[in-house]
């Protein structure tokens, strides 16, 4: 994983100039951000017959449960195996631990097909092979149950990546694609509204067959080889991509589906491999730009000219930063990310005003002195600093929100738009 | 390892972030991976307050592994302390730093910063949230009172003739279930005995005010959970004794007063107009409380005050009552055998999902999590005790002490129960296409909630069957009390040895139960 994100750190900002033209703020401190466990709040609701089970400690239990509780009131695919101090003092026993814990919630959830053992920051740091222990344990319960492992440690994963690792952990188990055949695989969670709209977009374009990844059953992964081409819906799905491109597949640059223009040269950049025309392109997506213009117009009334900051959250950021900027007419004064990967958002970066100022990982302080000297009239940010801000004054749009939300696609840019006018618009309203 | 749908508490540095956050001048500088800073928004969204919690992560990634935690900690603290100027600072370590054995307590002494540095240890894979936040306040108090302790041999002096008893409140911190009320009400409580709140710790202290804490007469402690240990000590260091009856309920609250003014030697009469719960349960509509069978689970202090109103100020009959609180293990067990039953003292959530289910009780009484069970199994509740979640952070006030609190209690507790009249119209009339069995209490307003008989996860297989006659019998019972009706059925058909339950059987083991 770390590999993934390379560049060297010290301790002070740095200030340095990747390929693209442009000065990125390098900063490390404490990082006000969740860990990659997170990204089972949603993931276990996209694949519907998956379970995710934590090899952690209390902490990361409470967790799951403090991010998901609120909203989760039947049985959740989710739990936790936690560590006590007798798995601490030897790991041959935690190894039979693990194996009573799956066999006893495996006899509670008969329903379960794909087990996912969830690596930790304890299970990482006692270096608790879960790799291993996910092999023996699909010996003995296939072919009832896949059982399969990735990390969603702190230390090694933030927010978002806990899907991307996720997804990377599934990429081995696709079944082999006929190496003539030709397909479009796209990669990343997408609400399963959004999921059918760009499935009609493709069919409306000749692009065939698609598969999604991941899939909303385990028993319908897609296959993928040497003919696959695969766009990416989520800008956080390194790890995935390069698993992906290991298998044979082909990844195809573009930006990411968010906003009208971002939604067009991302299905151009898919058309165009399949050799469409063009003016079918401008066919296919000609109702879907109408109406995103039409809904971003009212939105853009209310945001046109009003500067924003962005915390480092999911890596949504720069994408979300080039469609409120160039579509909604926004200043961005900061854009945080927690990791910028240069080669996927390339294209997002080029976009962006040169004036804003991108800043890549986080001392929570002195990003809030920033912000503060900003004095920006919205600020995308965390759930551990929302509250807070608005209580200084500072209107706040919570990050979280945007993965939870449908916001990709043409007939999601207005919802989209709305989830930043809706805190501006609410501060006017209220008179106490 | 143990399997974990729900836990009851978090890990212990969660219980000092409570203790740190409640208090003022207080920073705490936590050794923790990136990510723990997940627990910034329990206070910031379940008890939605307006500033960051006063706490430090080091949030260290995989790559800082390979090189020298213990510096990244040390510069932690060194700026927090440059940027927050603290009176006192604590310094731990969440789980996973506690594996890495860097020792945040020595290197932040180290530092020699010019305030108290109280080192934490708080064994993660040990321990939970309430010992932890009970482990960091009494370091907290011994780190500022004892330098003002006087030989255990002094006496206290005398209060001088005129001069109001004072006592210091101790135990509500931040994300405590209704403390934030139940200060409010125990203080006017006191008032009126003529009593002075000395300090309120740690909800709202400063290092400073902690201590003065010598200077009370006595102390109250509202939460044993937290705050015994500081108590006890004390009481050891300072002479003051404690104040063990714990003011929830009417007839608690009469025993706390009457203990209070023991330990004050005031004698003041106080009038209980506030207290409308004995009039509200006297009233003839409440009759049809009588004998509700109510199982009761929550941390130990509130699931025994509960057990106490539910069955002597609501006339409810308890069916279970435990607590995820070990340390006050004993204590819940005594009170269990004295309404005949065995105390589940557990942790696990499945445990307490499986006696439930058991049971079948009428209501639950219980935390946000047996809220998941009840719901599940279609059972009234109401919440009594941490973990909640945020809709048990009100606007409005709503202590859980005192007479107020018996009253917002009774008012809470009653409301998911069906109403008597609509529970007397369904015994009755069985087919009405809108006010149907199982529905939810029409004053609930879930007119389309759908039959809620319970799913029960894994039962105990049960070899009798039951004639088409009797079950259609049993059917006609209403849904609250029909699974405890099926089981006792099936409970008197295994014991007399009957292979098929008729309606002989049925009624033969209702008047056998009803003995």
């Amino acid at each position: 994983m770390s590999s993934s994100f390379g560049q060297q750190e010290s301790g002070a900002p740095t200030l340095s100039k990747p390929g693209c033209d442009r000065t990125i703020l390098r900063e490390r401190g404490q990082r006000e951000v969740f860990c990659g466990l997170t990204g089972i709040v949603w993931l276990h609701r996209k694949i519907q017959d998956a379970f995710f089970l934590v090899v952690g400690s209390r902490t990361c239990a409470h967790l799951i449960q403090s991010a998901a509780g609120v909203m989760i009131f039947a049985e959740p695919r989710f739990a936790t195996a936690i560590l006590d101090d007798r798995d601490l003092a030897g790991l041959a026993d935690a190894n039979d631990e693990l194996d009573r814990v799956v066999a006893r919630l495996l006899e509670r959830r008969p329903d379960i097909k794909l087990l996912f053992l969830v690596g930790s920051c304890p299970s990482e740091v006692i270096k608790l092979d879960l790799a291993r222990a996910a092999h023996r344990l699909t010996r003995s319960c296939s072919p009832a149950v896949r059982i399969l492992n990735y990390s969603g440690s702190g230390i090694e994963t933030t927010f978002t990546q806990g899907e991307d690792a996720c997804l990377a952990s599934l990429v081995p188990e696709l079944p082999e694609a006929g190496t003539q055949e030709r397909s479009l695989l796209v990669a990343g969670a997408l609400s399963d509204i959004v999921e059918d709209q760009f499935r009609r977009l493709f069919e409306d374009l000749g692009i065939s067959p698609v598969h999604f990844l991941p899939p909303r059953r385990a028993a319908d992964l897609p296959p993928v080889g040497p003919g696959t081409h695969c766009l990416l819906a989520q800008p956080f799905l390194c790890d995935t991509a390069r698993a992906l491109e290991a298998r044979g597949a082909k990844i195809i640059p573009a930006l990411f589906p968010i906003g009208s223009e971002g939604t067009t040269e991302w299905l151009k950049a898919a058309a165009d491999c399949w050799g469409i025309r063009h003016d079918r392109l401008e066919a296919v997506t000609a109702p879907g730009r109408a109406r995103a213009a039409a809904a971003l117009a009212r939105h853009r009334a209310k945001l046109e000219g009003k500067r924003i900051f962005f915390f480092p959250d999911s890596q949504l950021e720069v994408p979300l930063a080039r469609f409120l900027c160039r579509e909604l007419g926004m200043r961005a004064t900061e854009i945080g990310t927690p990791y910028l990967h240069k080669d996927h958002l390339e294209r997002e970066l080029a976009l962006l005003p040169a004036s804003a100022r991108i800043s890549e990982g986080q001392d929570v302080e002195r990003q809030l002195d920033r912000c503060r000297q900003d004095d920006p009239d919205l600020v995308v940010c965390g759930l551990g600093l929302a509250n807070p801000l608005e209580a200084e004054g500072i209107t706040t749009k919570w990050s979280i929100e945007l993965l939870f939300t449908p916001i990709q696609g043409y007939d999601q840019a207005g919802d989209a738009a709305e989830l930043f006018t809706r805190p501006l618009s609410r501060r006017e309203r209220l008179e106490v | 390892m143990q399997l974990t749908v729900w836990t009851y508490e978090g890990p212990p540095h969660v219980g000092a972030m409570r203790i740190a956050t409640a208090m003022k001048g207080v920073h705490y500088v936590l050794h923790a991976p990136q990510g723990d800073t997940y627990a910034d928004l329990l206070f910031t969204m379940i008890e939605r307050r307006d500033r960051r919690p006063p706490v430090t992560y080091t949030t260290f990634q995989a790559r800082d592994l390979g090189s020298d935690t213990a510096e990244l900690f040390k510069t932690a603290a060194r700026e927090a302390y440059e940027r927050f100027r603290p009176d006192a600072m604590l310094v731990g370590a969440s789980c996973t730093a506690e594996l890495l054995q860097d020792d945040p307590g020595g290197l932040a002494l180290a530092l020699g910063l010019p305030i108290p540095v109280i080192p934490l240890e708080l064994p993660a894979y040990q321990k939970k949230e309430n010992w932890g936040a009970a482990e960091t306040f009494y370091r907290v108090v011994r780190a500022c009172a004892a330098q003002h302790a006087q030989s255990p041999a002094v006496q206290r002096p005398r209060r001088a003739d005129g001069l109001r008893p004072r006592c210091n409140l101790l135990g509500p911190t931040a994300l405590g279930f209704r403390h934030r009320d139940d200060v409010v009400e125990v203080t006017k409580l006191l008032d009126e005995l003529g009593i002075d709140v000395h300090v309120t710790a740690p909800l709202g202290a400063s290092p400073a005010d902690l201590a003065r804490l010598g200077d009370a007469d006595f102390n109250v402690v509202l939460y044993p959970e937290i705050a015994l240990p500081a108590a006890k000590w004390l009481e050891r260091t300072f002479n003051q004794p404690y104040v063990k009856t714990i003011p929830i309920g009417v007839t608690a609250t009469r025993a706390f007063i009457a203990e209070v003014a023991k330990v004050s030697g005031v004698s003041q009469p106080i009038a209980e107009t506030d207290s409308r719960l004995p009039w509200y349960s006297r009233s003839v509509d409440s009759t049809y409380l009588t004998g509700k069978r109510a199982f009761i689970f929550g941390d130990a202090s509130h699931a025994l005050a509960a057990a106490r109103i539910a069955s002597e100020e609501l006339g409810f009959s308890i069916v279970g009552l435990g607590t995820y609180s070990r340390e006050f293990a004993r204590e819940v067990r005594e009170a269990a055998a004295g309404y005949g039953l065995e105390a589940l003292i557990t942790d696990d959530y499945l445990e307490v999902e499986a006696q439930v289910t058991a049971l079948q009780p009428e209501i639950v009484l219980g935390t946000q999590m047996e809220r998941h069970i009840a719901k599940r199994l279609g059972i009234p509740s109401a919440v009594i005790s941490a973990p909640v979640h945020v809709q048990d952070f009100p606007a409005r006030y709503s202590p859980q002490m005192g007479f107020e609190g018996a009253n917002v209690i009774f008012d809470s507790w009653v409301h998911p129960l069906m109403m008597g009249l609509e529970e007397h119209l369904l015994g009755m009339f069985r087919e009405d296409f809108e006010f149907h069995d199982g529905a939810a209490p029409s004053h609930l307003g879930h007119h389309d909630a759908g039959p809620a008989e319970a799913p029960p996860p894994a039962p105990a297989p049960i070899s009798i069957g039951w004639a088409p006659e009797a079950e259609k019998e049993l059917g006609k019972i209403p849904f609250f009390v029909r699974g405890k009706a099926r089981r006792n059925t099936e409970r008197f058909a295994a014991e007399s040895g009957v292979a098929t339950i008729t309606l002989e059987t049925l009624y033969d083991a209702k008047a056998h139960f009803s003995r």
